[in-house]
C-alpha cells in the first residue's frame, strides 16, 4: 500500500509544475462553466439552455481525456492524437463526395494513421516530414490508376491527399510535440508544449465566438461563415495573442521574436483553419461533421483550427528555439 | 445463453459499431424499448443489423429479434449457430412464400411473447445507392396481427458503403440512425405501407450525405 502511495508520489514530483497550474487553471474555468450552465437556467428560465450543458459537459471530458493521456507520458499522447487523426479522418472521408471504387483508398488512407505515429514514436521525424507529402503523395495516385479508376481522377486524388495531411500530417505535429526532451523545453517538458498549444488553439476559438457575440456587427466571410465577424476576428486575435505573450514563457522555451511571431500568427491559423473547414462543410451541405461530440458537432469541428495551428506552432517553435531541426 | 448474448453485444458489438461507423443516432426518443413491437428499416449491408442491435439500452436488448432470410443465414451450421444464438434472428422462410406456407409465423410467435421485431420491407440488401426498394408488405401483416404494437421507421445512412453487397472488408465510414415517430396501426394494409414509405422518405430527406458519388453518366437519381 506504501508502495503504490509513494509511487503516486513520485509521479506526482515528475509533473512539471507550470503543468499542474495549467491545469489547475483548465479545472476552473470548466467550473465556471458548469455553474454557469448551472446558474443560468434559473436566470432565464423558458430559453432552452440544453445545448449550453451538452457543450460543457463535453468539454469536462475532453479535457480529462487530453488531461490523463499529458500526464501520462508521450506514449498516452501519440495514442490519444492518433484516435483523434482516425475520428477525424472517419468524419472526412464520410461526407466526401467518394465513389465506390475508392473503397480501396479509402482503407489505405486509413493505414497511414498507424504508420505516421509509429514514425513520431521511433523518433524518425525526417521520414515523418517526407512520409505522407511525398510517398504516400506518390504512391496513392499510382494505385488509383492501378485499379483502373479513372473518372473524376485529379480531384479524387487532390481529395485524398488533402484529407491525409490535414487530419494526419497537421495533427502529428501537435503529438509530436510531447517527445520534445526535458533540456528542450525545461519550462514544462513536452507535455507542457503540447497543452499550450491546445490551450491557445481553443482559446482563440472561444475568444473569437465571444468577441463576436458580445460586439460582432460587420461580417468578414459572408460566404463561408455568415456569423464570423471583424470583430470578433479581431478581438479573439488580440485575446489570443495577449495570452501566448504572457503565458507562453511558463510552458515553451519562446522568447522574443519567437514569442512575437507565434503571438501573432497562431490565432490567424486557427482561424484559417476553421474557416477552410467551414467552407468544406459548406460544399457538402452539412452543419457538422457528425453528432460524436454533444454541443460541439464531430470531431472535426473541434479540431479545424488545430489542423493548421499544430505545424505553425511546431515549425515556428523548431525554428526560433532549436534551430533548424528538433531534437532527434 | 441469454446472458452471452446480452455481453455479445453490448460489450463487443456496440464498441466495434461506434468505433468502425460513428453510429450517430437521431431522435432516439421514438425507439420502442418494449415488445411488442416493429422497427422497419432500409436494407443496404450485414451492418444494417450490426447499428440496430447496438442502438438500443440495455434493457432492451433482450427483447430484439432481427428478422432474416432462412435461406441465407441458416444454410451453413456455424453461421446458422452464431444467427441464431448471437444475434438472435427470427428465420424468415423467402424461398417458400406464396407456397401457402405461412413464413411469418416465427416473427409472430415472437411477437406475442413481447419481443421487438427488427425488419428490413425491402426484403433483400440494395445496391448502396440508398435509393429504397419496393416495400414487401410482410410488415403490415404483422401489424395487422398485433394493432398494439408501435411500428417504428428507421433510416439507416452509410452502411452500404462501410460493407457493400459483395464486399467482404468492412472500411470504417461514418453511419448515422434516423427514428421516425412510431405509426399506429391505421386499419388497413395499404395505408400502413404508405405511411411507412412516406416517414422513410422523409426520414432520408434529413440525413447527411453519406452515400457514393454517382457521376452523371449511371443517371443515378433519374430512377428515383
Amino acid at each position: 500500500m506504501s508502495d503504490v502511495i509513494a509511487a503516486a508520489l513520485r509521479f506526482a514530483e515528475a509533473v512539471p509544475a507550470p503543468l499542474v497550474w495549467g491545469l489547475g487553471a483548465v479545472l476552473a474555468m470548466l467550473t465556471a462553466g458548469a455553474l454557469a450552465a448551472l446558474v443560468l437556467p434559473r436566470l432565464r428560465p423558458g430559453v432552452d439552455h440544453g445545448d449550453l450543458r451538452r457543450r460543457v459537459n463535453s468539454w469536462w471530458v475532453m479535457a480529462a481525456l487530453l488531461a490523463a493521456a499529458l500526464l501520462a507520458g508521450w506514449r498516452a499522447t501519440l495514442l490519444l492524437f492518433a484516435v483523434i487523426s482516425f475520428l477525424a479522418l472517419r468524419e472526412f472521408l464520410s461526407l466526401a463526395p467518394i465513389r465506390r471504387e475508392d473503397r480501396l483508398i479509402v482503407l489505405l488512407a486509413y493505414l497511414t494513421i498507424p504508420a505516421s505515429y509509429a514514425l513520431l514514436a521511433a523518433d524518425r521525424y525526417g521520414l515523418y516530414l517526407v512520409f505522407i507529402p511525398v510517398w504516400v503523395f506518390l504512391a496513392a495516385p499510382f494505385l488509383m490508376a492501378c485499379i483502373g479508376q479513372i473518372r473524376g481522377y485529379l480531384p479524387t486524388a487532390a481529395l485524398f491527399h488533402w484529407a491525409m495531411m490535414t487530419c494526419v500530417y497537421n495533427l502529428g505535429f501537435a503529438a509530436y510535440l510531447s517527445r520534445a526532451p526535458a533540456d528542450h523545453a525545461p519550462q514544462a517538458g513536452g507535455a507542457g508544449l503540447v497543452f499550450f498549444l491546445l490551450l491557445a488553439t481553443e482559446a482563440n476559438d472561444v475568444a473569437q465566438y465571444v468577441w463576436g457575440k458580445l460586439i460582432g456587427r460587420r461580417k468578414i466571410v459572408p460566404k463561408v461563415s455568415p456569423n464570423k465577424t471583424w470583430e470578433g476576428f479581431i478581438g479573439g486575435w488580440a485575446t489570443t495573442a495577449a495570452l501566448i505573450w504572457f503565458a507562453g514563457p511558463l510552458f515553451t522555451p519562446l522568447h522574443g521574436v519567437g514569442l512575437a511571431m507565434v503571438a501573432a500568427l497562431l490565432p490567424l491559423a486557427g482561424f484559417a483553419g476553421d474557416v477552410t473547414m467551414s467552407a468544406i462543410k459548406r460544399d457538402l451541405g452539412v452543419k457538422d461533421t457528425s453528432a460524436l461530440i454533444p454541443g460541439h458537432g464531430g470531431v472535426l469541428d473541434r479540431v479545424d483550427s488545430l489542423t493548421f495551428t499544430a505545424p505553425l506552432f511546431f515549425h515556428l517553435t523548431v525554428y526560433f528555439c532549436f534551430g533548424e531541426t528538433p531534437w532527434p | 445463453m441469454a446472458l452471452i448474448r446480452l455481453i455479445f453485444i453490448l460489450l463487443i458489438l456496440r464498441p466495434i459499431a461506434r468505433f468502425w461507423t460513428g453510429a450517430d443516432v437521431f431522435g432516439r426518443e421514438n425507439l420502442p424499448t418494449k415488445g411488442p413491437a416493429i422497427i422497419a428499416a432500409n436494407h443496404n449491408s450485414h451492418v444494417d443489423t450490426l447499428l440496430l442491435l447496438t442502438m438500443f439500452p440495455a434493457r432492451a436488448v433482450m427483447r430484439l429479434r432481427p428478422a432474416a432470410a432462412a435461406d441465407y443465414f441458416l444454410t451453413d451450421p456455424v453461421v446458422g449457430w452464431f444467427s441464431r444464438r448471437l444475434i438472435g434472428i427470427v428465420p424468415i422462410a423467402r424461398d417458400r412464400a406464396g407456397t401457402g406456407e405461412d413464413i411469418l409465423a416465427p416473427a409472430r410467435e415472437a411477437l406475442a411473447q413481447g419481443d421487438i421485431i427488427i425488419i428490413f420491407p425491402e426484403g433483400t440488401r440494395g445496391d448502396a445507392r440508398d435509393r429504397m426498394g419496393r416495400l414487401k408488405n410482410g410488415v403490415a401483416r404483422l401489424a395487422e396481427a398485433f394493432p398494439d404494437a408501435p411500428v417504428a421507421p428507421v433510416w439507416l445512412q452509410g452502411a452500404g458503403r462501410v460493407l457493400p453487397k459483395g464486399a467482404h472488408v468492412p472500411v470504417p465510414m461514418n453511419c448515422t440512425i434516423h427514428v421516425g415517430a412510431p405509426i399506429a396501426w391505421p386499419g388497413d394494409r395499404a395505408r400502413l405501407m404508405t405511411a411507412l414509405r412516406e416517414a422513410l422518405d422523409a426520414l432520408k430527406a434529413q440525413a447527411p450525405p453519406l452515400r457514393w458519388r454517382e457521376d452523371d453518366a449511371d443517371g443515378a437519381d433519374g430512377a428515383g
